[in-house]
C-alpha cells in the first residue's frame, strides 16, 4: 500500500469547441468550415468559439492496490480522465505519472475485426491491449475457457452474437494482468451470469494488490467494488473520500441539480437532437395531486413537460433506486391499446400507473424523449420523489428496510 | 509473469516537437502489436473474395493488356526495343504495389477509427501495416513477372539482386506518402476523393506506359525526384536484364524517397496527438 501507481498534477484537458486548432492554415480551415456548416448543430457554441475544460487542475495520488471509483454527471470529465490515463488522448496541461503496465477496458471488443475468427481475434486483441505473443499463447486455453466458446473458435467474429463477442473480449482483457486497470462501464453488457463472473474477476485483480480505476453509472457496483470514490464536477475533483461518502455527496448533488429548472441543466444526453427539451418532470398522485410525494399502491402519474410539440413523440422513463439501480422502465414505443394520442394535449407527455408498486423509499426518474425517430433529449435524475407507505393489493407495504424495491399484489395459503 | 518489465514510470504530458513516431524505443515496445496488425491486414485482405490472392496478379496483368493494346499497338509508343507487354508489366508490378499502399494506407486511420479513439498504440502501425501487407501481393506478382520473363526467353542477370533496394525505395515512398495522407484524412475527409485521382495522375507522371528515354536529359534524371521513376526503370533493368543500369535515376529516386519518408513521418508525428480528438 505504499507505492504510488498514478499521480496526476494539475492535469487538464481543453477542447476547442469548433474553433481551428493552432497551427493549421486558416484558408483551408475556413473553406471546410463553410462546407461543413449546414451539417452542424449547436451553432451558438461555435460562434462564441468557446474553450471547454473537460478536466481542470486535477491532482490525485492513487497508490497501488487502491480501487478507485470515478463518479459524476455526464460530461463531468470521468471518461476524459480515463482517456488521458490510457494514453488515447494527450493532456493539455499538467502531467500524469503512471507506474506499471496499464490495461484499459474503455470499451471491450473495439479491437475485434469482424472478418477474423475468434482465435485470430484473441491474438490481435491481446496485442492491442499490450500483451506479448508468448503471454497470449500461454493463456490461450484459459481465455477460451473463461469465455465459454471452444466450439466457435474458428468462426469469424461477424457471425457471433453480440453477447458472445463481448464475452470473448472481456475474457481477453481479464487475462491481461496489468498493474493498473482502467475500466469504463463494461459491466453494462453481457448476461447476468457473465456479469457476476466479470465482477469476480475485477475483485480478484483488486485483491492481488493491483490498482483499478473504475467508471460506472451503477452506484451499487461502485459501492461494492471500490474503496475510494472521487466525485468529478465540471472537470474538477470536488470530493475525494471513502466510497460511501463520495456516493452520498454525489446523490446530494444530483438532487440539488434536479430541483433546479430542468432547462438549466447542461448534463444532457450527448446523442440528443435538441429540437425539443424536457422543461419539467414530476410525479403526482392522480387524485390528491401532491407532486414529488406519492403513496405505494395509489394511482399515480408521471408528467413530462417539453418545450416543443413534435410529430411522433415517444418517451422512455426509468425509475431508479437511491443507488442508481434501475427498478423499472416505461417505454411508449412498446405500445398497447390503452395508449392514446390526443390532439389538444399540448407539449406534454403523461404516463399513468394504476397502482404504484414501489416500496417506501427515495427514487429518481431518468427520461429520454424521442421524436422523428431521433433522440431529442435525455436527462438522468430529472426528478426525485419519495414513496410513502401504503397498501398494495389490500396488503400494507412491508416495514422500511425490506429487501428489494417493489411489492406485487399476491396471496398466500398457509397451514392453520 | 512473462518478461515482466521493471516498474517503469511513464509521464503523460502535453508534448511538443517530434516525440512519437521517431521514438524507436516506443515502437519496439509495441513490436508484437505491429506484427499482429500486419498479420491482420494480410489475412483480411482477400477474405470473402471469390478470386482471393489472384487479385494481386489480375490488376497488373489487366493494365498490361490494356496498355499493350492502346499504347503499344495503336499509339505505337516506344518500349526501348523490348516487347511492349513485358516492358509494361515490369513497371506495373512495383506500380501496383505502390498505388495500393497509397490508396489503402490513406484510409487506414479513418477506417480504424474505433481503435484509434479507444486504445493507445503507436498510430504509425496503421499505414505501416498496409505497406507490409502489400509485400505479399508484391511477392506473388513478382513471381508471375519472372515466369513471364523466362517464358518470353529473357534471362535475368545479376541485376536482379538490385530488386530489394528498389522495393525498399517504393516502400519508403509509399509509407511516407500514405502516413501523411492518413493523418490529413483524419482532419479533412476530402483526402478520400483526392487520392484515387492523384494516383491516376501519378501513374502518367511515371514512365509506366512509356519509356523515360522519351525525355531528354537533364530532365530525364531530374524527373527521378518522383521516386517511382527510379523504381520503375530500375525494375525493367533488373528483371529483363537488358540495357545499362539507370544508376543516376535510381540514386536521385532513393534520395527523394528518403526525403518523402521522413517528411511524411514528421507530419504524421506532429498531428498524431490530436487524432483521438478529431477522428
Amino acid at each position: 500500500m505504499s507505492e504510488i501507481a498514478i499521480e496526476t498534477h494539475e492535469l487538464g484537458k481543453r477542447y476547442n469547441l469548433g474553433l481551428a486548432q493552432r497551427g493549421y492554415g486558416t484558408l483551408r480551415e475556413s473553406l471546410t468550415d463553410v462546407a461543413r456548416r449546414p451539417f452542424r448543430r449547436g451553432e451558438e457554441k461555435e460562434e462564441r468559439g468557446d474553450v471547454l475544460w473537460a478536466l481542470r487542475d486535477l491532482s490525485l495520488t492513487i497508490r497501488s492496490g487502491e480501487v478507485v471509483g470515478l463518479i459524476g454527471h455526464n460530461g463531468a470529465g470521468k471518461s476524459t480522465l480515463l482517456k488521458i490515463l490510457s494514453r488515447i488522448t494527450e493532456p493539455s496541461a499538467g502531467y500524469a505519472d503512471l507506474t506499471g503496465r496499464v490495461g484499459s477496458l474503455l470499451e471491450v471488443g473495439t479491437g475485434f475485426h469482424p472478418e477474423l475468427t475468434g482465435r485470430e481475434n484473441i491474438f490481435l486483441n491481446g496485442a492491442i491491449l499490450g500483451m506479448r505473443r508468448a503471454e497470449i499463447r500461454a493463456r490461450f486455453d484459459e481465455i477460451v475457457e473463461f469465455a465459454e466458446m471452444e466450439r466457435f473458435l474458428d468462426t469469424p467474429v461477424k457471425r457471433y452474437s453480440s453477447g458472445m463477442s463481448v464475452r470473448l473480449a472481456f475474457s481477453v482483457a481479464a487475462h491481461l494482468e496489468p498493474e493498473i486497470l482502467l475500466v469504463d462501464e463494461v459491466l453494462a453488457v453481457g448476461d447476468a451470469a457473465f456479469q457476476r463472473k466479470s465482477l469476480g474477476k475485477m475483485n480478484e485483480v483488486a485483491s492481488q494488490g493491483r490498482t483499478v480505476v473504475f467508471v460506472s453509472h451503477n452506484l451499487a457496483i461502485i459501492q461494492a467494488l471500490c474503496t475510494r470514490g472521487v466525485l468529478l464536477e465540471r472537470g474538477e475533483a470536488v470530493v475525494d473520500a471513502p466510497v460511501g461518502q463520495a456516493i452520498d455527496q454525489y446523490l446530494r448533488s444530483l438532487e440539488r441539480s434536479a430541483s433546479r429548472d430542468l432547462l438549466e441543466r447542461t448534463d444532457r444526453d450527448t446523442r440528443a437532437y435538441d429540437e425539443t427539451l424536457v422543461r419539467e418532470l414530476w410525479i403526482e398522485d392522480l387524485e390528491a395531486g401532491t407532486p414529488d410525494v406519492v403513496i405505494a399502491g395509489r394511482p399515480t402519474r408521471i408528467v413530462v413537460a417539453v418545450t416543443e410539440e413534435l410529430l411522433g413523440m415517444e418517451c422512455q422513463l426509468t425509475i431508479a433506486n437511491s443507488l442508481g439501480q434501475p427498478v423499472c422502465t416505461f417505454d411508449s414505443e412498446v405500445s398497447a391499446p390503452v395508449d392514446q394520442r390526443e390532439r389538444d394535449l399540448g407539449p406534454r407527455i403523461e404516463c399513468s400507473i394504476a397502482s404504484l408498486p414501489l416500496l417506501p423509499g427515495r427514487y429518481r426518474i431518468d427520461v429520454v424523449v424521442k421524436a422523428k425517430r431521433q433522440i431529442q433529449d435525455g436527462l438522468q435524475a430529472a426528478a426525485f420523489f419519495d414513496v410513502e407507505p401504503g397498501v398494495i393489493g389490500e396488503r400494507p407495504t412491508p416495514a422500511l428496510g425490506a429487501d428489494g424495491n417493489v411489492a406485487l399484489p399476491h396471496s398466500w395459503r398457509l397451514p392453520e | 509473469m512473462f518478461r515482466s518489465m521493471p516498474a517503469e514510470t511513464i509521464r503523460l504530458q502535453p508534448t511538443k516537437g517530434f516525440s512519437r513516431v521517431l521514438a524507436p524505443r516506443e515502437l519496439w515496445r509495441y513490436r508484437d502489436l505491429a506484427l499482429q496488425i500486419a498479420v491482420r491486414d494480410i489475412t483480411v485482405r482477400y477474405r470473402q473474395t471469390l478470386l482471393g490472392a489472384a487479385w494481386a496478379v489480375l490488376q497488373p496483368i489487366g493494365f498490361m493488356l490494356v496498355f499493350s493494346l492502346f499504347f503499344g499497338q495503336l499509339a505505337g509508343v516506344s518500349s526501348d526495343g523490348l516487347p511492349y507487354p513485358l516492358f509494361s508489366l515490369a513497371a506495373l508490378v512495383p506500380w501496383t504495389f505502390f498505388a495500393n499502399a497509397m490508396l489503402l494506407g490513406s484510409e487506414s486511420l479513418v477506417g480504424n477509427s474505433a481503435l484509434v479513439s479507444k486504445i493507445y498504440f503507436p498510430r504509425v502501425f496503421m499505414p505501416a501495416g498496409v505497406v507490409v501487407a502489400g509485400f505479399v501481393d508484391l511477392a506473388i506478382s513478382l513471381v508471375i513477372l519472372i515466369v513471364v520473363t523466362l517464358v518470353w526467353g529473357f534471362h535475368p542477370s545479376f541485376a536482379i539482386l538490385a530488386l530489394p533496394v528498389l522495393v525498399a525505395i517504393a516502400a519508403a515512398t509509399a509509407l511516407g506518402i500514405s502516413s501523411a495522407l492518413a493523418a490529413l484524412n483524419v482532419r479533412f475527409r476530402d483526402v478520400r476523393y483526392v487520392v484515387p485521382f492523384a494516383i491516376q495522375l501519378w501513374l502518367f507522371a511515371t514512365p509506366v506506359a512509356y519509356p523515360s528515354s522519351l525525355i531528354a536529359e537533364p530532365w530525364r534524371t531530374l524527373s527521378a525526384i518522383n521516386p517511382m521513376v527510379g523504381v520503375v526503370e530500375g525494375f525493367r533493368w533488373a528483371t529483363l536484364g537488358t540495357g545499362s543500369a539507370p544508376v543516376a535515376q535510381m540514386a536521385v529516386s532513393a534520395g527523394a524517397a528518403i526525403v518523402m519518408l521522413f517528411a511524411g513521418l514528421a507530419y504524421f508525428d506532429r498531428v498524431e496527438r490530436s487524432f483521438a480528438d478529431l477522428i
